[in-house]
């Protein structure tokens, strides 16, 4: 094999149980996003566009969809003669081996995988979030850095840094503490869950980090945590662009209003960061005489002949005449009849609504979201609840 | 259909699309949003289960290269058949006058001679449907033809002018067939793709060029008519005949209508190469009806009954109306477009007026900036 200077691991292997309904049958990283994507094209066009070419993607939960999505890697460019994409499931071996424990454990797992390119550096990423970033620019800080670890940071508004890790770091940007999910934070840049290391470095401590029954064989509680303690130098890359953690219902939502707004800082039209998918082959989009389109984003494949309001729309998917549809999301293939008023709504796969069904209509005013998990039928007239969740 | 092969032949005896044909050939001019024309003989053949598939190129073919690459969006890059592409022949003197698409034919006999298979169907690249050749197949089986010709039977005999058209008796059997013949009229339109065996199109071909006759469907079919079993196949789906600027302008907006696009691009999956775009956005602003529109788009003006390609940007206070604008054109800030097609990446400046009429489009190249 040659010699490669930096090999990505993605972790793709997560249940993302927040996200309810979303991955009932789906690891997350594969879960359907902005029309025309799925959350794991967000890491793997950054690795192309970054001139990383050697992906080695871990993968457990529900792999079926997301393996054949991500087939040859094709898709990302990544279809190499010498690396490229190599999915990593967990397997078993002469001294057990088993389910991944935890990120660094499923990393430790894949030694020999990394060891075949024989890298300087091992970039850590996530597959289920939604950002653009140059991580050549990241190996450039962490190599002026001279840094054992360096971990991507953002910054996120002071009441929610009690959801994230928070890094606090002295003025060379080195972190000096680090707080999971604080009560009290003292700074506010949170760890977006990206990391470069030393391959040496990082190998030695996978491997005492293995023979602790305790540990967790996570990257943030264990594995930073000890290089800290053992005072190796490690660093905050502080990021300024767009970057959503599609963890729950809600920012799932969220990350799909940004992505219709102009301001948001999430440019989907920028030639010069290209985020590649499968490209489901589809016909033209089709918008009827009787239709109005207002601030949405609609994908191939689709027949509008209703109201779209503030709402993205999938592939393959129709809305009726006289339906409307407002702050929704539509996921693929999934059919609304006529009549019908959906709001503020996440509708999944291959849904069928029947004519004069409302979805969250009861409550204009202050509405949460309502979600219709993959494959149901809404029988005709049928009104369902502000918040509901039907499955 | 594992023992039928397919040859696209996209050499024109005439320029049919004027403007558009200056920087490709015909195959590779876009159609219907997101497509090129060589996208539907390719698909009907792959769609119909062959997967041996020889282009004839004309000489502006850097374009169609682009476009199909090793054939892999058509699941034709294969280790085995595939895509092959089969330019003429340069092997004689260059300032010859080129003769007719015989010569191109004869010229790559060494891939005919080559292929495995026993049969052959051939399409030119100017008549367009999303057809399975499986039944025409089965009918030219059955039916003992030595050349099985596929029509359309058209309601009312209109103007035969650059149409090939056929008369058939009784039995199916081709008793006539004529290119563009002014004074009768006929209405069934060959839809210029034929079936047969292979060892007969060699030796048409052979005896074309050594009689020194270049013209393949005048020469090698319709003076054939008498002397081989030529039976008539009907199709019944829709049809584009892309013989002139005018037919590609009406029958790009006729995809408007549900029902031909649906026969169109949905019937069976009409494959193109793929390109990373964006959903297309609609801002506040815009007003889209009766529309369709492939990915890319922003739309932040108005248009109406309109075929928009991929990463059009029609800017606030456009009005575009009975329009064809191609991959990456702009339409300006308060420009009024009507009964144009713009080429690709055109640039129509703001508040630019540009009206044609519905017979007489205006053509915006390539790269203009109007």
């Amino acid at each position: 094999m040659a010699k490669k200077e930096i090999v990505a691991m993605l972790l793709a292997g997560g249940k993302g149980t927040r996200l309810g309904v979303l991955t009932n049958n789906l690891a997350k990283p594969a879960v359907p996003f902005g029309a025309e994507f799925r959350l794991i094209d967000f890491p793997l066009s950054n690795c192309s566009n970054s001139g990383i070419n050697t992906v080695g993607i871990l993968t457990q939960y529900e792999p079926l969809i997301l393996n054949s999505y991500i087939g040859n890697g094709s898709s990302w460019e990544l279809d190499r003669n010498e690396g490229g994409v190599t999915v990593l499931p967990p397997y078993l071996h002469d001294q057990g081996g088993g389910w991944y424990k935890g990120t660094a454990d499923a990393v430790y797992h894949n030694i020999n995988y990394i060891d075949r390119y024989d890298p300087e550096y091992v970039l850590v990423l996530s597959g289920d979030h939604i950002y653009k970033m140059d991580y050549s620019k990241m190996l450039d800080f962490h190599k002026e850095k001279d840094a054992a670890a360096s971990l991507a940071v953002i910054e996120v508004p002071w009441e929610e840094t009690h959801r994230f890790g928070i890094m606090n770091t002295n003025d060379k940007k080195q972190i000096i503490e680090f707080q999971e999910k604080p009560e009290k934070a003292k700074n506010n840049l949170a760890s977006m869950g990206i990391y470069i290391f030393d391959w040496p470095t990082l190998k030695e401590y996978l491997i005492e980090d293995s023979k602790n029954p305790e540990s967790s064989g996570d990257f943030g509680k264990n594995i930073i945590p000890a290089m800290m303690n053992d005072k190796y130098s490690v660093y905050a890359y502080e990021f300024g662009g767009y970057w959503m953690d599609v963890g729950t219902i809600e920012s799932y939502w969220k990350a799909h209003m940004d992505l219709i707004h102009k301001d948001s800082g999430l440019d989907l039209y920028d030639r010069d960061w290209i985020i590649s998918s499968l490209n489901p082959n589809q016909p033209p989009l089709y918008i009827s005489e009787d239709a109005e389109v207002n601030h949405s984003l609609i994908n191939k494949g689709s027949e509008i002949k209703g109201t779209v309001k503030n709402s993205v729309v999938f592939f393959g998917s129709k809305i009726g005449k006289n339906s409307i549809v407002e702050d929704s999301v539509i996921l693929p293939n999934t059919k609304i009849g006529e009549g019908c008023y959906i709001n503020k709504s996440i509708i999944c796969h291959n849904v069928n609504i029947e004519d004069n069904c409302n979805v969250g209509a009861d409550n204009l005013i202050n509405p949460d979201i309502s979600v219709i998990a993959d494959n149901m039928t809404i029988s005709r007239g049928t009104n369902i609840e502000n918040g509901s969740v039907v499955e | 259909m594992k023992n039928v092969m397919g040859i696209v032949n996209d050499i024109q005896e005439e320029e049919v699309l004027k403007d558009l044909t200056i920087h490709r050939s015909l195959a590779s001019v876009p159609f219907g949003c997101r497509y090129r024309l060589i996208d539907f003989p390719l698909s009907n053949m792959v769609n119909s289960g062959i997967i041996n598939v020889g282009i004839f190129l004309e000489d502006k073919f850097r374009s169609l290269l682009d476009h199909i690459g090793p054939g892999k969006a058509w699941d034709l890059d294969r280790k085995r058949d595939g895509l092959f592409l089969l330019p003429a022949s340069q092997r004689n003197n260059k300032n010859r006058m080129y003769k007719g698409d015989i010569e191109s034919l004869e010229a790559n006999l060494d891939y005919l001679h080559r292929s495995s298979q026993d049969y052959v169907v051939i399409t030119s690249s100017k008549v367009i449907c999303n057809m399975n050749y499986n039944k025409a197949f089965d009918f030219h089986l059955d039916s003992g033809a030595d050349i099985t010709a596929i029509y359309k039977q058209v309601p009312s005999p209109k103007q035969n002018k650059k149409q090939t058209v056929l008369k058939t008796d009784s039995n199916d059997r081709v008793t006539e067939m004529k290119v563009s013949p002014e004074r009768e009229n006929y209405n069934k339109i060959s839809l210029e793709k034929f079936i047969m065996k292979k060892d007969l199109l060699i030796d048409i071909i052979d005896d074309c060029y050594s009689t020194g006759r270049w013209d393949f469907l005048k020469d090698g079919i319709i003076k054939n008519i008498n002397k081989y079993n030529v039976k008539a196949f009907p199709y019944k789906g829709y049809v584009a005949n892309i013989n002139s600027l005018n037919s590609y302008f009406h029958k790009s907006l006729e995809l408007l209508k549900p029902d031909n696009r649906k026969d169109m691009f949905q019937k069976h999956q009409i494959f193109t190469k793929p390109k990373d775009e964006a959903p297309t956005k609609f801002s506040d602003f815009g007003h889209a009806k009766n529309i369709i529109a492939a990915n890319g788009c922003i739309i932040e003006g108005d248009v109406k009954n309109s075929i928009l390609f991929r990463g059009v940007t029609i800017k606030k206070g456009a009005q575009v109306r009975n329009s064809i604008i191609m991959q990456k054109s702009t339409i300006g800030r308060n420009a009024q477009v009507e009964n144009v097609i713009t080429d690709k990446n055109a640039r129509i400046k703001n508040g630019t007026e540009l009206k044609g009429s519905r017979n007489f489009p205006v053509i915006v190249e390539k790269n203009a900036k109007v």
